[in-house]
């Protein structure tokens, strides 16, 4: 076999400008579809850590129906405290989950005294809170970073449009679960960073000024939201958290909780899924650049060497050696070409890193991508070009094997 | 007892729906460590012949007889096995294997097709080298060389493996006459000592003096067979 390898080396080596294009084509190939995962990667859990580690949470648990409405943030379909405390000792008994959060949110109306507009409010335990999304504090661009009973911090196109700054009174009106309404004077003690989406109009005060300003006796809670210790097992506990949960059932037999995960919960999911398919496609385009260069070379190589297939072929070569001589000369030029193409795609995203390649979400600006190479990523490309190196191969290869050797001995 | 028995061995090509009769019914015994030749103008079925007994094609009827295998049944596996161990090829030109060097062809068919171990491999290889007289050029690679030394690189090539038959299709046809006799001188020395039987297929004068016997062809037949005492030029 080893000899084999050299004669399909030097046979590679012979056509030196030939092999070193091929291979040169299939190493830039490599080289794009790396640094191209490695960034649509970055990029991708770059926005997923955004939108949960600063705003969404892993998980959230409603009650069942919340979702369904949530465009109107109905009181009416907020946890009882009995239902929470339920929600908590199922959320306590896996050690898997690092922090949560409980929320109340509200719409309601935001005034300075002059101008009134509406906003969205969010009425949280700040260390909870805090726990659970620990890019939170990194949001506020004015302001002491934390939440303060008698505070409000709100996103800064509203600030900016009310002409509302740090230390204003402001008061913020609701409707309760009864149908009255109430107001209550808060401070701005933040400005925080506006996000791209559903939760870019939210304001966020003490739980206890939220039951304050909606009346409530007892604790009602709309969401919780949910961080776990490890991101890569978000399917698994959610399956496993809604599995314990699915014991709660209300009066019509049906379950009372509502687990989603991030996914669900925000529309830059599809986003992502986008990206992943793209993915899948430059994947494709590089089994195509490798499947037909390398089918192009083999080709040439058969047919110029028709002679020589002939001369080893009658002093008796098998003609499963001379299908293993083509297709080593296909597999080599696919390791060939992996290999340097993982390198270069190693420098490649060493220089980005180095650089510091940043860019704009929305109204996030100055995100810095961090692109790295996964392990699957490098087996999974290279694997797929030297197999389809080897398939390409396969066809020449089989040619050269079944040639009758008196007719390859007379090809001029 | 025959090495090579032919028993009206035909050949027709069907090109669409011409037919060629290349050999027609020939009968003819070969006898072991024969040093012979058939000659016959362009056309005349020599190269046919020669293709049908390296049992790199089949006849289309009658049968052939060699090293007492009916090498016309044998499948093309069969075939490519026989030709390993059986037999041996020397071309007009030379078709030594480019990417590798003097050394590397000879030791080709002891290598990939006969996996002989190393140790034996390298005592017949290095032997046939200094034989033909190319050690000193047995690292160079084929386009380093001269025709003659090809030529001699490709005999080696052919006796390496111990065929007990060789054939070579006009030889000689590219050398020059000095060369070519010592190509020739070569083979025959071959075949004193190791008695492997050649047989060429040509029309260079040079071989037809030094075979000890000639087959004549002329349109497919076997027109004459005359014995005589080679080595002419010397």
């Amino acid at each position: 076999m080893l000899e084999l390898f050299k004669i399909a080396l030097r046979n590679l080596i012979r056509y030196k400008r030939r092999t070193l294009l091929t291979s040169s084509l299939i190493a830039i190939g490599v080289l794009f579809v790396l640094v191209f995962i490695a960034a649509s990667s970055s990029f991708k859990y770059l926005m997923i850590g955004q939108i949960t580690d600063s705003m969404l949470g892993h998980l959230q648990v409603h009650k069942r129906g919340y979702m369904a409405s949530i465009d109107s943030l109905p009181l009416t379909l907020n946890l009882s405290e009995k239902a929470e405390k339920k929600l908590e000792a199922a959320i306590k008994d896996i050690s898997e989950i690092e922090a949560f959060s409980p929320r109340i949110k509200f719409g309601g109306m935001f005034s300075n005294f002059i101008e009134t507009t509406n906003i969205r409010v969010n009425g949280v335990y700040p260390e909870k809170e805090i726990a659970t999304i620990p890019l939170f504090l990194s949001r506020i661009k004015q302001g002491e970073k934390a939440i303060k009973k008698g505070e409000i911090l709100i996103p800064e196109l509203l600030a900016s449009g009310l002409k509302v700054k740090l230390g204003d009174t402001v008061v913020v009106i609701a409707t309760n679960q009864d149908g009255s309404v109430n107001g209550k004077q808060l401070e701005v003690g933040g400005i925080i960073e506006s996000v791209t989406g559903p939760g870019g109009r939210d304001g966020y005060i003490h739980i206890e000024d939220a039951m304050e300003i909606l009346r409530m006796e007892e604790m009602e809670i709309s969401e919780v939201a949910i961080r776990l210790k490890d991101f890569s097992k978000l399917n698994k506990i959610s399956s496993q958290l809604d599995s314990n949960l699915s014991q709660h059932l209300n009066k019509q037999g049906k379950q009372v909780f509502d687990v989603r995960t991030w996914e669900k919960l925000s529309p830059f999911y599809n986003i992502a899924r986008m990206i992943d398919v793209m993915t899948i496609f430059i994947k494709l385009m590089l089994i195509a650049i490798v499947l037909v260069s390398i089918m192009n070379v083999m080709i040439m190589a058969v047919f110029e060497r028709i002679r020589e297939i002939g001369t080893i072929a009658a002093i008796g070569t098998m003609p499963e050696k001379i299908l293993s001589l083509f297709l080593i000369e296909g597999f080599s030029l696919g390791v060939s070409g992996a290999v340097v193409g993982n390198l270069l795609a190693f420098l490649a995203i060493f220089l980005i890193n180095i650089i510091k390649v940043t860019f704009n979400f929305g109204r996030q600006s100055g995100l810095v991508l961090t692109p790295s190479l996964k392990t699957g990523d490098i087996l999974f490309v290279s694997a797929a070009v030297i197999l389809v190196s080897v398939l390409a191969a396969l066809q020449p290869a089989f040619k050269a094997a079944r040639m009758e050797p008196v007719d390859a001995l007379r090809h001029v | 007892m025959s090495l090579i028995t032919a028993n009206n061995l035909s050949k027709i090509y069907r090109t669409g729906e011409i037919e060629t009769q290349a050999l027609k019914s020939l009968n003819f015994e070969i006898e072991p460590g024969s040093f012979i030749s058939f000659i016959g103008p362009s056309g005349s079925g020599k190269t046919t012949l020669l293709n049908l007994i390296g049992c790199l094609d089949k006849p289309t009827s009658g049968t052939l007889k060699v090293a007492d295998v009916l090498t016309s049944k044998l499948t093309r596996r069969e075939a490519a096995a026989f030709r390993g161990k059986n037999l041996g090829f020397i071309f007009q030109d030379f078709n030594l294997i480019p990417v590798l060097t003097v050394y590397e062809n000879v030791e080709y068919p002891l290598l990939i097709v006969q996996n002989i171990p190393a140790k034996e491999r390298r005592n017949r290889v290095t032997s046939l080298l200094k034989t033909v007289g190319m050690m000193d050029q047995m690292n160079k690679f084929p386009d380093q060389i001269s025709g003659g030394q090809k030529q001699r690189a490709a005999v080696a090539r052919a006796l390496v493996s111990n065929p007990k038959l060789v054939l070579a299709d006009e030889p000689t046809a590219n050398l020059d006459s000095k060369t070519a006799f010592m190509v020739i001188d070569i083979m025959r020395k071959m075949r004193d000592e190791y008695g492997v039987t050649f047989i060429f297929s040509t029309h260079d004068p040079k071989i037809v003096g030094e075979v000890e016997t000639l087959f004549t062809l002329e349109d497919g037949k076997l027109t004459g067979r005359s014995n005589r005492k080679g080595g002419s030029h010397a």
